[in-house]
């Protein structure tokens, strides 16, 4: 038996060693797709791989690499197995990159204990929680969604303009909520308003009126709500409508949704709302492109992920080399002005301009561009409700 | 004008969400005491038979939607509330046939029944999943309102509103017409006796010729019915969704436990405990207070005693406070 063991780690190790071509670059595809957001990452890595086919297609990177995918589940929630693929992807399979992971906690888990140690380059098309703006990554990490934070700021903004000053607030009880809600009032109180009361709603419960009377009782001119729509977020609304605590409220992008306006319509007009959104050019670029290979573009984090694929491939083909301790410092340059505009489809051009020795400035399917600590700035779309519909009154 | 206010805002945010919640779940915790009480074990699978139940009436009720019945301004779950309670009985009556009653004759200690009844929740809990989902639905209609807050601001002139739905109105009417009949039945018919002779000494019951079978029977009719009022009236008052009745299981053994199990009337009043408890704990106190106190000594903070996150806890401290002090509840049940 021991020596069949021995015999067939043997084996595994010639075999990994001899499957590994001198022009194949991998790329690993660290998402959930089990767990919670399961329905959200086969259009995700889809769009990640159309990033590969794209640049394999072209011939022109690295002198023809062939580029492929390597896809671990994350699976959401789960940090042990997480941990766990991140370093399959790396030992055994010999990624040169990990495009991932996707929801905060883990994203954060594997960072600090994989990609850090390793050397590993992980862009995370997804993870928004602001504690990964402050975590430990030696200029590894990089995310092109962008933080809580700005939204947090985005949405204090738009209420200290329509001259709301004094509001409650209320999330949802977990990583998202709790960061967006801290970030909220944090802008919130600088820019010179004063929150009653920060109180947390758990998901999924049929009643929220103990949590609408404290709301109540704090008072405020309006209600910020950073939930989700089909879960508490609607109900505390629901609670709030029916005791006549609050008729004005603020929603996060959580809350924004057609559901929203179904379920109470005209009832709550003249609340405001922020989301991720752009009027870009690359979305609906990308969404043809994703169409015509059979994905659906406008699923949400696609075109992040469909960037982030992006950005480190071609930091690969300005850098000349696939180690990520040579490519990580190209990933700001290749993303940011000055340079050519490169909108998505357009990654061959790219590369022709960097291997010249010329400078891009990569646009993509959701105009990148990163600032502080490597995430994307983000724009957001400010909405109304009006005659009981959400309108888009303005991008900031 | 102040003291007016205070009253109604009390109301709005207190007592009225209280006693409809807690009337509900006082028809919860009558249908555990009547079981415990009668067939002697503690049935876990309670909350899903709620759920089924109301899962029945549910679907009866987009059927009379789809066909135009309506009761005007009442919800027309109403009506549906009798199919829900045959389905429920039919389920409740097939799970006794095949399950409980080996059990029953093999004469096994409540503990395994208890095991029992929970394998039978998370088969009840499959049932219901599987039919009508595991998602939030919606199925009050009619008129949500008998005063809205701000009709309410308008006609008094108050600075505080009163809410009042319909669905708590109908939630209080109908639990006292229930209670009622069920008292009147246990303690004026033929058959309540036999149950309640039964409940006291199955020995002396079975002597004096009380068919067991029968009692066991009318027990399950009762319980489902109940369960199956219970849960249209919540789901009518909140909303329907599986996993929330489930979660319902320890508010509702909390009530009957600490009204003393066993005792129907205990568990009514071990409802009204739970319900005002919760309510009252977590809420912020603020808003009732400045209307009461002079100017001086109104409060800064909210005056909330323990954060809403943690209303699930005071079922569970109130029923430790119990079992330690008063381990047969309020009213003298059975000890555990």
């Amino acid at each position: 038996m021991k020596k069949l063991l021995t015999a067939t780690a043997a084996g595994a190790l010639i075999a990994g060693s001899a499957f590994a071509q001198d022009n194949e670059i991998k790329m690993g595809v660290l998402l959930g797709y089990t767990g919670p957001i399961e329905s959200l990452t086969p259009a995700m890595a889809a769009g990640a791989e159309m990033a590969m086919a794209e640049v394999t297609e072209s011939g022109a990177l690295l002198g023809g690499a062939t580029v492929t995918s390597v896809r671990a589940d994350s699976t959401c929630v789960d940090s042990a197995a997480a941990t766990a693929a991140a370093e399959r992807l790396i030992t055994s399979d010999g990624v040169s990159a990990i495009m991932g992971a996707d929801c905060s906690g883990v994203t954060g888990a594997v960072l600090a204990n994989v990609a850090v140690p390793n050397g590993m380059v992980m862009i995370s098309p997804s993870a928004t929680s602001p504690a990964l703006s402050a975590a430990e990554d030696n200029g590894l990490f990089f995310r092109t969604a962008p933080s809580d934070a700005r939204q947090g700021a985005v949405l204090a903004e738009v209420l200290v303009e329509k001259g709301i000053t004094s509001v409650a607030v209320t999330y949802t009880n977990n990583d998202y909520g709790k960061g967006f809600a801290d970030a909220f009032q944090s802008s919130f109180e600088a820019a010179g308003g004063s929150v009653t009361l920060t109180a947390p709603h758990e998901d999924g419960k049929a009643d929220y009126s103990a949590e609408v009377g404290a709301l109540a009782s704090a008072g405020g001119d309006a209600l910020v709500v950073l939930g989700y729509v089909d879960q508490g977020g609607a109900g505390v609304i629901q609670g709030a409508l029916d005791s006549g605590a609050f008729d004005m409220f603020a929603l996060g992008d959580g809350m924004i949704g057609d559901a929203l306006t179904e379920a109470f319509g005209s009832d709550i007009d003249g609340t405001i709302g922020t989301a991720p959104g752009s009027d870009n050019a690359g979305g609906a670029t990308f969404a043809e492109m994703a169409t015509a290979a059979g994905i659906d573009g406008t699923s949400v984090y696609a075109g992040e992920s469909y960037d982030a694929a992006a950005l480190m491939l071609l930091a690969m083909a300005a850098s000349g080399s696939s180690d990520p301790a040579d490519y990580v410092g190209k990933i700001e340059m290749v993303a940011n002005a000055p340079g050519e505009p490169i909108m998505p489809g357009e990654l061959a051009k790219a590369i022709e301009i960097l291997a010249g020795g010329g400078d891009v400035d990569y646009n993509g399917a959701t105009g990148v561009e990163l600032v502080g600590p490597g995430e994307a700035a983000g724009s957001y779309a400010e909405y109304v409700v009006d005659g009981g519909a959400l309108t888009v009154v303005g991008y900031r | 004008m102040d003291f007016l206010n205070g009253i109604v805002a009390l109301a709005n945010f207190v007592l009225i969400p209280a006693i409809a919640y807690g009337s509900q779940l006082a028809l919860g915790a009558l249908g555990v005491t009547l079981i415990y009480g009668i067939l002697r074990f503690s049935n876990f699978a309670h909350g899903d038979t709620m759920a089924a139940g109301t899962m029945f009436a549910v679907l009866t009720t987009w059927g009379l939607q789809a066909m135009g019945v309506s009761l005007g301004p009442l919800p027309t779950a109403l009506l549906a509330i009798p199919f829900g309670i045959l389905g429920a009985a039919a389920l409740v009556l097939l799970t006794d046939r095949y399950v409980y009653k080996f059990y029953r004759a093999q004469k096994a200690k409540p503990v395994i029944l208890v095991i029992v009844s929970m394998g039978v929740m998370f088969i009840y809990n499959g049932f219901t999943r599987i039919v009508i989902g595991p998602d939030d639905q919606r199925f009050a209609d009619g008129e949500r309102f008998v005063i809205s807050a701000r009709d309410f601001r308008e006609m008094t002139g108050l600075a505080e509103g009163l809410a009042l739905r319909t669905s708590q109105v109908i939630t209080v009417i109908t639990a006292v017409v229930v209670v009622a009949v069920l008292f009147w039945f246990l303690n004026k018919t033929r058959t309540g006796k036999s149950m309640r002779a039964f409940s006291d000494n199955e020995d002396l019951a079975l002597l004096s010729g009380i068919n067991p079978e029968r009692v066991v029977l009318v027990t399950w009719l009762i319980v489902a019915s109940l369960a199956t009022v219970a849960g249209v009236l919540y789901g009518l008052d909140k909303s329907f969704k599986p996993f929330t009745y489930f979660q319902l299981l320890l508010p509702i053994f909390a009530a009957a436990i600490v009204g003393g199990l066993g005792n129907p009337l205990g568990a009514i009043a071990g409802g009204f405990v739970i319900a005002f408890s919760e309510v009252g704990i977590t809420y912020a106190w603020k808003k009732v207070l400045v209307y009461f106190m002079p100017p001086a000594l109104e409060p800064e903070g909210l005056v909330q005693m323990l954060s809403t996150e943690y209303k699930f806890a005071v079922s569970f401290v109130i029923l430790v406070i119990v079992l330690l002090f008063r381990p047969t509840g309020l009213f003298r049940g059975k000890a555990l």
